[in-house]
């Protein structure tokens, strides 16, 4: 039997499904291999998240998923009290990151900052994705 | 005025509202307060209910137009009209809707209404509970980023970093809707008054908003009445003339997973600069403002985007002096607005902007001929209004 694996946020939040209509499908697979990818566009290169059918940039429809690294820059984060959702009621303070990457053309990502959640990280600092396997599905965090 | 053709056309000659509510505690349903609420507006102006031809609201009121007309017998409806997008951001798009329904002459006395109990429907703040999820919300959910208070103050922190933005700018905002409140008896917050010190002691939501920092939760309706200028001169209430009203995002605004390039932005920026060309005046001639305040910290860069200050001028202009009537430099929220008269999604800001132009309010601006209104901060889209007497 294996450890009960440390997850940053307590069990029974929402876990992410990818869309029935297959638009995000490779985002959740590949977070599963422990890849980050982030949708580019095969005809302009521009890249683009949230993933969507179309390229905001040239309108074209072939969008393909590339493989960047997962280190990005805080670019803002919060430290959330209140328990929003009925499995953080007795959770205590957790601290939301948004992540800049500089080599996915700037798209943001949300997770976790890992870690004490008192602690105050500078704006701008450097971060690395972390993957958090879960049973159905892993996070990015 | 250019290619704008609205200005001075339309006028709102009716306001109402319910009494105003904590959550839970309205005694009757929804549906019957938007029914008050409108029948208060139209005896406002003075006209027959079967005058009124047109319905308009915002945020997928759930009081819809059809029922509304059944109910209260309306003989025939020429316009029903929703704006897109939930929370505040359609609260002057909405009379922006009904403006250009009337001065197109499809309908000639168009009410804008909200209805909200919270108390009867679900609550804003909390998320429902489920065990998986699709689609945008799949990239914020099961990190524990559920609700506005979260996303705004993502997008607060970053402007605060920016611009050296801290708590008093905040706290400013909130004492001055508590300020006011205690001059209007409407007011949910009326005879509740906040200090800092409460302020400061108060809990943390999601820093950087203490629990002061976040509108309330109410139950009640608010409507108002537009008709064309021309037959403003006969009804019962003193004409307030629509001198602009928009709705607008800019680039990209609604992009998922914070995605927004203009992120640290309330998304004004290409809606003001529009407002003050159809109303052919500047930020300048403005006497009042009522910027919709779902959290406070969203108020100072609405403020920025509206051309009061610069960026980095929040400090100096944001204090409870400059914020508060009848001497402030720029007085805010003057009926309370949505952290103390009642959340009503913003539409109390816009009857409390018409209550400025006749004179009426509970903390009149003396001399005020024009307020200016904008609804909905960092949602797409946003939307404003300015009034004139």
């Amino acid at each position: 039997m294996a450890e009960k694996p440390p997850y940053y946020l307590p069990e029974g939040l929402p876990a992410p499904k990818p869309q029935q209509d297959g638009m995000d499908t490779g985002f959740w697979e590949a977070a599963r291999r422990h890849q980050l990818v982030v949708q580019r566009c095969a005809r302009c290169a521009t890249f683009q998240f949230g993933p969507e059918w179309i390229c905001h940039n040239c309108r074209g429809g072939d969008l393909k998923w590339h493989r960047v690294s997962g280190r990005g820059r805080l670019y803002t984060w919060v430290r959330s009290w209140n328990p929003v959702h009925p499995a953080l009621k007795d959770a205590g303070p957790y601290i939301i990151a948004v992540v800049e990457l500089p080599d996915a053309g700037g798209v943001r990502m949300v997770g976790n900052l890992l870690g004490d959640p008192m602690q105050d990280a500078p704006m701008d600092a450097e971060v690395e994705a972390v993957f958090e396997d879960h049973p159905d599905a892993t996070l990015v965090q | 005025m250019g290619e704008y053709g609205i200005k001075d056309k339309v006028a709102i000659v009716g306001i109402g509202e319910t009494t105003y509510y904590k959550r839970g505690q309205a005694p009757v349903s929804e549906f019957q307060l938007a029914c008050e609420a409108i029948l208060r507006a139209v005896a406002d102006a003075g006209i027959e209910v079967s005058e009124l031809d047109g319905f308009a609201s915002y945020s997928n009121d759930r009081n819809d137009a059809a029922r509304l007309a059944t109910a209260l017998g309306v003989p025939h409806y020429a316009w029903a009209s929703m704006v897109w997008g939930g929370g505040g951001g359609g609260g002057s798009g909405a009379v922006a809707q009904a403006a250009a329904a009337v001065a197109a002459g499809y309908a000639r006395y168009v009410v804008v209404f909200r209805a909200l109990a919270q108390g009867q429907f679900g609550r804003f703040g909390q998320a429902a509970p489920l065990q998986t999820i699709s689609g945008p919300n799949a990239y914020t959910w099961p990190y524990g980023l559920f609700v506005p208070a979260q996303w705004v103050a993502l997008r607060v922190r970053r402007f605060m970093h920016e611009h050296r933005m801290t708590q008093d700018a905040l706290a400013a905002v909130v004492l001055a809707d508590y300020h006011h409140a205690q001059r209007n008896p409407r007011a949910v917050m009326y005879g509740r008054p906040l200090t800092r010190e409460q302020y400061d002691r108060s809990r943390w939501i999601v820093e950087p908003f203490h629990l002061y920092d976040c509108c309330m939760e109410n139950d009640g309706a608010a409507a108002l009445i537009l008709t064309s200028a021309e037959r403003a001169r006969d009804t019962r209430a003193k004409p307030v003339y629509v001198m602009a009203a928009a709705q607008g995002a800019p680039y990209r605004a609604a992009a998922t997973a914070e995605n927004s390039p203009d992120y640290a932005s309330s998304h004004f920026k290409t809606l003001a600069p529009r407002l003050y060309e159809m109303a052919g005046i500047g930020p300048k001639d403005v006497d009042v403002v009522q910027m919709y305040e779902h959290f406070s910290g969203a108020v100072p860069i609405s403020l920025v985007e509206h051309g009061f200050c610069e960026p980095d001028g929040v400090m100096e202009l944001c204090t409870l002096e400059n914020l508060t009537a009848p001497n402030g430099k720029l007085p805010l929220h003057t009926s309370g607005g949505n952290m103390a008269e009642c959340y009503m999604h913003g539409l109390e800001l816009i009857n409390e902007a018409v209550r400025q132009c006749r004179g009426e309010s509970a903390a009149q601006v003396p001399e005020a001929k024009i307020a200016l209104v904008a609804s909905g901060p960092m949602v797409s889209p946003a939307s404003d209004l300015i009034v004139h007497r």
